[in-house]
């Protein structure tokens, strides 16, 4: 039987949750959008095309500022891909071996730091990495390395890499622990059947389980691309919203919150900080674009 | 109308008045000092009640990071208390150029406040005057009296005695020679540059001329202060790039760091913590009998919302706080918050009397960097964290530094263009 009625149980069901979205996502995604094409002038809201984002990429004091926050950003996502995302399955890997002991206190113990608050993790490593109360330099001094320590939260050229790595610290349980469910999924036939053939030990893992679980490794690979590019929390707890030292960990999220709500005696300009906010969109919608259409399409599946 | 009547209406609105008790007028304070709510309501408040019966005041402050916030969205929606603690300079008067803080230039409170007192809640040309100065802060280094005593040191006046001072603590090893970091910028440029700079751009001569665009950046008078900031760095602690504004505080009051670059709002808490006796100094001169100038900074103020319904009763109490009794006891209560009245209001603090006794002997001027010049896109207050803090860690020249800000604050000011 073909029918042409509408299934209205379908809008029913779906509208609490279309209408909560909307009304706290799609609205004020799309009123941000908006807002960067206006400015204020005397008091009042005047509409003026794309002169923000003139200014944004024109101005040298503003395109400075946002060339740097975006390779800081970048920089940020290059240290989580290249240290978080390893060493999360590699993590995963160690702990799916079956003749691991306490591997549930293990999991738990590195995943726990993913579900603290920014603020502590910020305020805890700002008291670790002291150069006055820190641990860090009593542990190095401990083993002979005091050498090795530096102020580095205060170092230009050290700031953002240690940020970045008190974040992988944070976050490396989130990998490990999707990287852990896939590699539970692999049936032991195909492990079995490849034991047969002579693989084993390393070389299972990178023959066999490896492209197994590459479609999860792409999912982790969007999630921090995702993550890095709206981080705020962290470095806005860690080094203010000045983002010191001379802005070398100033990141997009840092430079949009100082622009849009303004900062000590500089006002808050809510029309440039959404052009900013807008600009960050439509990086994150195109990386995510490349992904989906460049890599994820390619990506083979296995069925068991 | 003869007198007799006057006298008879006078008379007869007295007795509505006294007999209408129960018809007080309300008035309502909105403030981001959350941490002055017992001072408000168990001293301020009942000494103006008590000279002014009929009258019931409210102190209702909000959290300072949300108080702009939380107040303009306030007067937009016709909210907002009849009394608005007003933030200095641009805050301020952003509201009374939207029309929601009224023009005070005729209270006759006024009077008792100086032209630079007032400076900070007046309009660019000085026509009108918005708020009503409750207090400043002044800037100067605190010093712990009992490592001075035990290393022998006497008070700085001159800048070459007080780096002498400094390389006799630092040689001496017991102590840090001075407490400040720069992880949080604005300590180098508030307790560093616009301490020690007043002494050199010759505090409001230098600064009214910067304003007016007479004067550069790039300057001798305003390079100088950078070039002084450059050798801090070799005093301060190790790994002082990542320490913070707690941590200097803390360094100082467990008695490790000689001397803090202070702002004179340190006192109360420093009173509570350091079990050391303390002293202040003034930022020291170039050469001896040089003529001094300290950073004696408007920070808040009272104002009237334009919408008040209880506009007289508002004025009066505005009125009042010009009063020396007004000032007495909110000078008391916050030792290093200083009247900005002209009368004279004896404190007991022996910190804070040391600090004010400067007003006395050197000329007064605000932060440089406050009024009109941080208005544009970059802004110079923060481009000045900046740089103080680069300048004293080596990695940029005072030169560079005179130069950026001067170009940055050229890019959007017209009298520097």
């Amino acid at each position: 039987m073909r029918t042409s009625r509408i299934k209205w149980h379908i809008v029913v069901f779906l509208a609490p949750a279309m209408l909560v979205y909307t009304a706290v996502m799609i609205f004020p995604l799309f009123n941000t959008l908006r807002l960067a094409l206006y400015t204020e002038v005397e008091q009042s809201r005047v509409f003026v095309g794309l002169d923000n984002f003139r200014t944004l990429f024109g101005d040298p004091q503003w395109s400075g500022a946002f060339w740097n926050a975006l390779w800081n950003n970048c920089w940020f996502f290059i240290i989580h891909m290249l240290v978080q995302n390893p060493i999360g399955i590699l993590l995963a890997a160690i702990l799916s071996h079956p003749k691991l002991r306490f591997a549930a206190l293990y999991r738990s113990a590195i995943f726990i730091p993913t579900i603290l608050s920014f603020v502590i993790i910020g305020f805890a490593w700002k008291l670790i990495l002291s150069p006055i109360w820190g641990i860090a330099p009593g542990m190095l001094d401990a083993v002979g390395l005091k050498f090795l320590f530096a102020p580095w939260l205060g170092k230009e050229e050290y700031a953002l890499t240690t940020l970045a790595l008190v974040s992988v610290w944070q976050f490396v349980g989130i990998p490990m622990m999707l990287i852990y469910a896939a590699l539970l999924t692999i049936p032991e036939e195909v492990l079995e059947a490849g034991e047969i053939d002579g693989i084993t030990g390393a070389s299972a893992f990178w023959k066999i389980k490896l492209p197994l679980i590459l479609p999860s490794i792409g999912i982790i690979s969007i999630l921090t691309f995702v993550g890095n590019f709206n981080a705020f929390d962290l470095i806005y707890t860690a080094q203010g919203a000045l983002a010191g030292p001379n802005f070398s960990t100033d990141i997009l999220g840092t430079f949009m919150y100082r622009t849009f709500f303004g900062f000590q005696l500089q006002l808050g300009d809510p029309h440039m900080g959404s052009a900013i906010a807008t600009a960050m969109f439509g990086i994150i919608l195109i990386g995510v674009c490349i992904y989906l259409f460049g890599i994820q399409t390619r990506l083979r599946r296995y069925q068991f | 109308m003869s007198l007799q009547k006057i006298g008879a209406a006078l008379l007869a609105t007295t007795i509505l008045a006294t007999g209408a008790s129960a018809q007080d007028v309300e008035l309502t304070i909105e403030s981001w000092r959350n941490d002055d709510l017992t001072l408000w309501q168990d001293k301020i408040i009942p000494a103006f009640e008590a000279a002014n019966p009929g009258i019931k005041v409210t102190f209702a402050p909000s959290a300072p990071a949300e108080y702009n916030a939380v107040l303009n969205s306030k007067l937009d929606a016709g909210s907002a208390g009849d009394l608005i603690t007003c933030r200095p300079f641009d805050a301020s008067l952003a509201l009374y150029d939207a029309g929601h803080l009224a023009d005070l230039s005729d209270l006759g409170g006024m009077a008792n406040f100086s032209d630079v007192a007032k400076s900070a809640w007046q309009t660019d040309d000085g026509s009108a005057t918005f708020c009503v100065p409750m207090a400043s802060v002044i800037h100067g280094f605190i010093y712990n009296k009992d490592a001075f005593a035990e290393l022998g040191l006497e008070i700085p006046e001159t800048e070459a005695e007080f780096f002498a001072a400094l390389d006799a603590i630092k040689e001496d090893g017991t102590y840090i020679p001075m407490a400040m970091g720069t992880n949080d910028q604005w300590e180098a440029a508030t307790m560093g540059y616009n301490n020690i700079g007043p002494n050199y751009w010759k505090g409001e001569e230098g600064r009214t001329a910067l304003i007016a665009g007479e004067q550069k950046l790039t300057d001798e008078a305003w390079v100088a202060p950078y070039r002084t900031l450059a050798k801090w760095g070799d005093y301060l602690g190790d790994g002082y790039e990542a320490q913070t504004y707690p941590d200097s505080q803390n360094i100082f009051t467990l008695g490790r760091a000689a001397i803090y670059p202070a702002g004179s709002w340190e006192i109360t808490g420093f009173n509570a913590q350091a079990d050391f006796e303390m002293g202040a100094f003034k930022p020291p001169v170039q050469t001896a009998g040089d003529e001094c100038y300290i950073s004696d900074h408007t920070d808040i103020a009272m104002g009237m919302n334009a919408a008040s319904p209880n506009a007289d009763a508002a004025k009066t109490f505005l009125d009042w706080m010009g009063t020396a009794e007004f000032a007495n006891i909110y000078a008391n209560a916050l030792p290093g918050f200083f009247s900005l009245s002209s009368h004279d209001v004896p404190m007991e603090d022996p910190l804070a009397q040391e600090f004010v006794s400067w007003r006395g002997e050197c000329n007064s001027t605000i932060r440089s960097t406050y009024q009109i010049l941080s208005r544009g896109t970059p802004n110079l207050e923060n481009d000045t964290w900046n740089a103080s803090a680069q300048v004293i860690k080596g990695e940029e020249s005072p030169e560079d530094a005179g130069k950026r800000l001067q170009d940055g604050l050229a890019s959007w000011y017209a009298p520097h263009m």
